[in-house]
């Protein structure tokens, strides 16, 4: 039983090797994606349930004493995303038969999605910090199969982008990774910890701490290193680009949570407030980007860069209700993030435009569609009960208790912001004259897409109102997030 | 014009096996010496693609009927199940057997696990290396 937790890992691998024995039988494709992500999810959610009883378990490769093997660690953090990612990518999975195209189906596209998803579960679960790295790179190569395949102009033009983007922070992920390796002497993340605090964090590993913001930070798009991804995400189709949203970011994102709460941890003075300012100025650039354009995929893009800054907010804060706030929010945020990128992707199919000054009056013949979007909407912006809500008011609580008032309020704010530019879309999209729409022959699969979207808003409703049945499986992730001797005795044993 | 290889065709016809016969000797001799499943199998696919500049595409196709993709597929496999047999087993993923045999012709002879997920990387590597060249130098 000690590698069961490495079942959302292998399992994704192993359904996408028996995908590429027959790449055109689609309908095989179909089936065996389907039911491989059943499995998946059943076994995370069983490991959340053991975690949560049993404690973080660990699996050392091969046998070998700890610090020298490749280590798993599933604590109660990398669950919980690792779950989010395995519904999150069996939605999209379902949204896809319909709307992906066969061409693509036929291409290799299951096995890129399965794939990217064994490389963001290896990511989530992995407790050395180069197997981090090699785990990123399995998920990048296969979002670069994703992002360019079908070979659209727009498509060929943004994954160079995206890959040049990506090759860079990857090499600078190993110039970091050497300079800390030359540094500690070990890749084990927690025998890492273990020596930066015996060494009590010298200089040079406070200048690695930002390197390693850099790197990541490009991969989470922060701050100033979020440049590539409005054009890079806008480019290939909706179900990938829910995929990207919901997931690529969000491993970033935890990689500096990893390493701030692990890691990075004698000189928060430094290190935090950095990750404090930085957090902010990225809402500031995501919000002005919500509200600068009319193309419905960009709105949502740009809510991605803020809630990513949202999150970050949290982890700097440092308590227990920032990193509790900020495990929520990551874990709504990837939910409702697809879902919106769903519901936009049938407002494009429904009126072939992406602009929302075509767009007007879809509510008087998809009641249904605009009744869910604005739950999602409204989710997004964290209106009470639903799921944006909780994660948002403890980490605005973690930041006041942090004496952090002007941020706390500006986090506050920006909240409105998001609420203003989804709102918008709902106005000029759903109300209003209608304008054309697309003939009815030609969206026949309206319903098939709606069903997965709609299942996705309800997950994330029930999030929302269970919040109290999830506290208790939060406050396991804060406990390892907040205590690195909690991660670090359970990996080392002593 | 049509030029006549024969040069080159009678050398590669003599110098293809003794490519190939190099990278599976060096495929045998990762684990006390340098070489291992990436090497060979490179040297292996630098083979086949000295067959691709001797003779084109079609033929060497015909010559060597072999699925690349499946052939990555199939590496892959071996590979994950060599790993995870041990997981079955009863042992950490990953964990390695080996033993000492005593064949005819080779003498006492130690056979290992990680042989098997070797030979999935080696399958990886010429199936991969073999798929960029025929799909960059065929146009279907």
């Amino acid at each position: 039983m000690t590698n069961f937790l490495l079942t959302p890992i292998i399992l994704p691998f192993f359904t996408a090797i028996l995908l590429m024995f027959a790449p055109k039988k689609v309908y095989y494709q179909r089936v065996v994606t389907l039911v491989s992500l059943i499995l998946t999810t059943a076994c995370a959610v069983y490991l959340i349930q053991t975690i949560h009883t049993e404690g973080i378990q660990v699996v050392t490769f091969g046998n070998w004493p700890e610090p020298f093997g490749i280590t798993m660690v599933a604590d109660m953090v990398a669950m919980l995303l690792v779950t989010t990612s395995v519904i999150v990518a069996l939605f999209t999975v379902w949204y896809s038969f319909k709307s992906i195209g066969i061409e693509r189906e036929k291409f290799f596209y299951y096995p890129g999605v399965l794939l990217m998803l064994t490389g963001v579960n290896g990511a989530f679960l992995t407790g050395d910090i180069f197997n981090l790295f090699v785990f990123f790179e399995v998920l990048l190569m296969a979002s670069y199969l994703l992002s360019v395949l079908g070979g659209e102009k727009g498509q060929l033009r943004e994954s160079i982008k995206y890959i040049l983007v990506n090759v860079i922070s990857s090499a600078l992920f190993v110039i970091t990774v050497a300079f800390l390796y030359s540094v500690v002497g070990t890749l084990n993340m927690a025998d890492i910890s273990v020596k930066i605090a015996e060494l009590n964090q010298p200089g040079i590993i406070t200048t690695i701490g930002v390197l390693f913001l850099i790197v990541f930070g490009l991969k989470a798009a922060i701050f100033p290193l979020f440049f590539w991804l409005p054009s890079a995400y806008a480019a290939p189709p909706v179900p990938v680009l829910a995929l990207f949203g919901a997931l690529l970011t969000k491993v970033g994102v935890y990689a500096i949570t990893r390493t701030y709460t692990l890691f990075f941890v004698h000189d928060t003075g430094f290190t935090h407030t950095l990750l404090l300012v930085l957090s902010c100025l990225t809402i500031l650039a995501g919000c002005i980007g919500a509200l600068s354009t009319f193309n419905v995929k960009n709105i949502i893009i740009y809510n991605i860069v803020i809630a990513v800054g949202v999150i970050l907010y949290g982890v700097a804060q440092m308590n227990e209700d920032g990193l509790m706030g900020a495990m929520f929010y990551i874990v709504h945020d990837m939910f409702i993030k697809a879902a919106l990128f769903f519901l936009v992707g049938i407002m494009i199919v429904v009126t072939g435009t992406a602009n929302l000054k075509k767009m007007g009056g879809i509510m008087r013949t998809y009641p249904t569609l605009a009744w869910t979007y604005l739950i999602a909407a409204f989710g997004l912006a964290g209106i009470p009960p639903l799921s944006g809500f909780i994660g948002k008011m403890l980490i605005v609580e973690g930041g006041l208790a942090a004496g952090n008032l002007w941020s706390s309020l500006w986090i506050l704010l920006s909240s409105l912001i998001v609420l203003l530019s989804v709102i918008r879309i709902f106005i000029y999209g759903f109300w209003g004259e209608a304008k054309t729409l697309v003939p009815k022959e030609s969206r026949t699969h309206y319903k098939q897409l709606l069903i997965p979207s709609m299942l996705l808003v309800l997950l994330t409703v029930a999030y929302g109102v269970g919040a109290e049945w999830i506290t208790p499986y939060m406050q396991d992730a804060a406990e390892v997030l907040l205590h690195p001797s909690v991660y670090t005795d359970a990996v080392l044993k002593e | 014009m049509k030029l006549n290889n024969v040069i080159l065709k009678t050398t590669t016809q003599v110098v293809f096996f003794m490519i190939f016969l190099f990278s599976i000797h060096i495929f045998f001799a990762g684990h006390f010496s340098p070489g291992g499943g990436f090497v060979g199998g490179l040297l292996t696919a630098s083979a086949l693609v000295l067959l691709l500049l001797t003779y084109d595409l079609k033929t060497v196709q015909q010559l060597l009927p072999i699925n690349y993709t499946t052939m990555t597929a199939i590496g892959l496999l071996l590979s994950l199940g060599t790993a995870a047999t041990s997981a079955f087993l009863g042992d950490a993923f990953f964990k390695h057997y080996f033993d000492h045999f005593t064949l005819p012709l080779f003498g006492d002879t130690e056979l290992h696990t990680a042989m098997l997920f070797d030979l999935g990387v080696y399958l990886v590597v010429v199936g991969v290396t073999m798929i960029i060249i025929q799909s960059i130098g065929g146009d279907e």
